[in-house]
């Protein structure tokens, strides 16, 4: 499988430098105009703008009807958006965020998931629920949670987690034209991320299926998403000055999960940091670890290393989420525990 | 027990609702309300025909479940004139989102009772195309359906189609959150909605008294829009009460709940034993209000009913049980391979890759 394209070279002149939160804002917009059929429903989104401030200006542009203002009731957001799916519309249900998902989670797992199933294959779910996930801001235990495992579960649900204005973009983009279920998983601390992204009127999509490499290496493979694609390429940057080449793989969507992408790099560097904001136990990245020892065991040198946050609720203390979150010196400790076993392979590796 | 027999004083929070006039304090439609709504001779022959072709169904769906043909069946005897009277008052190009009683729905709606009963017979998830037949599909978890029926209304609305959504579920589903959020949206954005309690008394083994505090035609006063309890056992009273909710949502007044009171006769579904929570005094007042004898009487009232017309209903019915019998029973088993099939309409790789293996290994030595 080819790694997914990075902007071609002669698109870089086009290029600007805008903030996840407008790519998104931009996504929205403009594939509003081209499919009417396209509107959001939640909470605060229409004069308000929406918590983290996405949709603001849509209300002006394309009025109350496509954008509506919700009660505060998750369930029936997820639900009437699957029930106006139903009918033909395409909805963008914008929960405030993730842990608030939890709410809505019998319209997601019991309907969402399952009814073209349960239609006999004759309905479309062209239902995309955005929200955002993510500890950092000092939000407590109960607002600051990566939930994505609990839905990456669930057969008949696509998970999106962009990292990148050009890939938040790109892959909403996306999520608009196809007809499945997406949950579209941003990360609060992401919104004022800014990246290159190409000028208005350059239209791209970026494929819901493929990961991509943001940094080639020969030592050691990190598979990772979300906000810590940032984390581990920063440690990427400081691992290289070492004398350390790590490759780090952006999953972008964990389900379905680009595992040719993963499989190749471990075959080139045998040996895997799989690096999560989430907790630790029976989450994505142990998913992840038992996809790699099933399809790619004999490859491995060394025991796949797993950097993840602490097993507690969220602390509401700046200090203790800091020390609760996932950070640099970790994915930097977990390589270099793997990669000066690489002298010694063959006995340490078991 | 007495006091949940009859509607007693139709609800009057909305006093200038004509629709709560159409019925007296016994929730059954006035004769002047009849005399208004000028329901013929011919629909209300065609009520009774479809409600006695019904009846003849859910025998037959009994009878299959005992022979151990069906895997489970959801009895609806008692629920005929308000299933009926319901999906008949709504215009060809209005929407029913279903419960999982809600067969009856399903036959008036031109679903193959043979086919329909596929799904009892654990063939398939999707009997039917729902946009064929403007029919959602049986829904099993309890009031998930009432947020799709707002959603979907909602998005009538947004098309500017003149569309109304009928939607069934029993009294133990207004407990559930699902039922409130999606009343309080309908009432806050006016949504086109008939929301049809058919309140038969038990949600299981729980009676209505331990479910409803309260009378369910009440809640709808607090999300902004009228409620009425009718007599549900009645097919004209819900056909006109029904017809007129649909038409009112279509010129966009907004949702109407209407709590049909009616009663389960038989068993929650064919996995229960009613006699472990009630007794047979407990049904026997309501076996007099049985809705196929007093459809008989209003068309016997009206000289539209001979015993000709009797005969030709139940030699029908009888003729219509056998051929669901015979389809369902002649309907093919999947082949288990199409398990991964309807999933996704853009499947990602690695469902097809377990696909192809699963085939792969059944093929070779497959006794099937």
């Amino acid at each position: 499988m080819a790694t997914a394209k990075e902007p071609e070279r002669n698109e870089k002149k086009t290029m600007r430098t805008i903030t996840y939160r407008e790519a998104l804002r931009e996504a929205i917009a403009e594939e509003m105009r081209r499919d009417e059929r396209i509107y959001i429903l939640g909470e605060d989104i229409a004069g308000y703008g929406g918590t983290y401030g996405v949709t603001k200006g849509l209300i002006e542009e394309f009025g109350e009807k496509r954008v509506k203002d919700t009660p505060l009731a998750e369930e029936v957001i997820a639900g009437a958006a699957i029930g106006s799916a139903l009918g033909g519309l395409r909805p963008i249900a914008e929960l405030m965020t993730m842990n608030f998902s939890l709410l809505a989670s019998d319209q997601i797992i019991n309907s969402l998931a399952k009814f073209r199933y349960m239609f006999g294959g004759q309905a479309k779910l062209p239902v995309v629920i955005r929200m955002p996930a993510g500890g950092g801001a000092q939000r407590g235990a109960q607002h600051s949670q990566m939930l994505e495992s609990l839905y990456a579960h669930i057969p008949g649900l696509k998970l999106v987690m962009p990292a990148t204005p050009y890939d938040a973009k790109g892959m909403l983009k996306a999520s608009l034209r196809q007809d499945d279920p997406i949950l579209f998983i941003e990360h609060e601390l992401l919104y004022n991320v800014k990246g290159e992204v190409p000028d208005l009127g350059v239209h791209y999509t970026v494929p819901l299926d493929q990961g991509i490499v943001r940094r080639e290496g020969k030592d050691v493979t990190i598979v990772t998403f979300s906000r810590m694609v940032h984390i581990c390429s920063q440690a990427a940057e400081d691992l290289a000055k070492e004398g350390i080449e790590a490759e780090v793989i952006d999953l972008r969507a964990i389900r379905p999960i680009d595992l040719d992408l993963v499989l190749d790099s471990v075959r080139k560097t045998n040996r895997v940091v799989i690096a999560e904001e989430g907790w630790k136990y029976y989450g994505t990245g142990q998913g992840i670890a038992a996809l790699i020892y099933e399809y790619a065991f004999d490859w491995l040198d060394a025991p796949i290393a797993h950097v993840t946050g602490k097993d507690v609720p969220m602390p509401y203390s700046k200090v203790l989420e800091r020390a609760a979150l996932p950070g640099k010196a970790e994915v930097i400790a977990a390589v270099k525990a793997l990669v000066p076993a690489r002298a010694t392979a063959g006995v340490g590796a078991r | 027990m007495v006091d949940t027999l009859g509607a007693r004083a139709a609800h009057d929070s909305h006093p200038a609702d004509p629709i709560a006039a159409m019925v007296n304090a016994d929730g059954l439609l006035t004769a002047e309300a009849e005399r208004a709504a000028n329901i013929s001779d011919d629909v209300l022959r065609d009520l009774y025909r479809r409600m006695a072709i019904c009846r003849r169904l859910d025998q037959e769906g009994l009878n299959l479940q005992r022979q151990g043909e069906l895997g489970l069946w959801g009895p609806i005897a008692g629920h005929e004139a308000a299933q009926v009277g319901a999906a008949m008052a709504m215009a060809e190009t209005d929407w029913i989102f279903p419960y999982y009683r809600d067969f009856a729905m399903t036959i008036c709606r031109g679903v193959d009772p043979g086919i329909a009963m596929t799904w009892f017979r654990g063939l398939t998830h999707g009997a039917w195309n729902p946009y064929e037949h403007r029919l959602g599909p049986l829904i099993i978890s309890v009031g998930t359906q009432v947020p799709h029926a707002v959603g979907f209304a909602i998005g009538c609305k947004l098309d500017h189609e003149p569309t109304a959504v009928l939607v069934g579920f029993g009294e133990g589903s207004t407990s559930t959150g699902d039922w409130h959020e999606a009343m309080n949206f309908a009432g806050v954005f006016k949504a086109p909605v008939v929301f049809l309690c058919e309140n038969n008394q038990w949600a299981i083994s729980v009676p209505m008294r331990e479910q409803v505090a309260g009378r369910v035609a009440d809640r709808a006063a607090g999300y902004g829009f009228p409620g009425l309890r009718i007599d549900g056992s009645d097919v004209l009273t819900v056909y006109t009460v029904v017809r007129a909710a649909a038409d009112r949502a279509r010129h966009g007044e907004g949702p109407y709940l209407v709590e049909a009171l009616t009663y389960r006769f038989q068993a929650h579904t064919t996995s229960d034993d009613p006699t472990r929570y009630r007794t047979d005094a407990d049904v026997e007042p309501w076996r007099a209000k049985d809705s196929i004898a007093r459809a008989t009487a209003r068309l016997r009232d009206r000289g539209a009913f001979s015993d000709d017309f009797e005969r030709a209903v139940a030699a029908e019915a009888e003729e219509t049980a056998l051929a669901m019998r015979a389809t369902l029973l002649s309907a093919a088993t999947p082949h288990p391979g199409q398990a991964f099939d309807l999933v996704f309409a853009n499947p990602p790789a690695s469902l097809l890759r377990e696909q192809a293996e699963f085939v792969a290994e059944l093929e070779p030595g497959s006794a099937e």
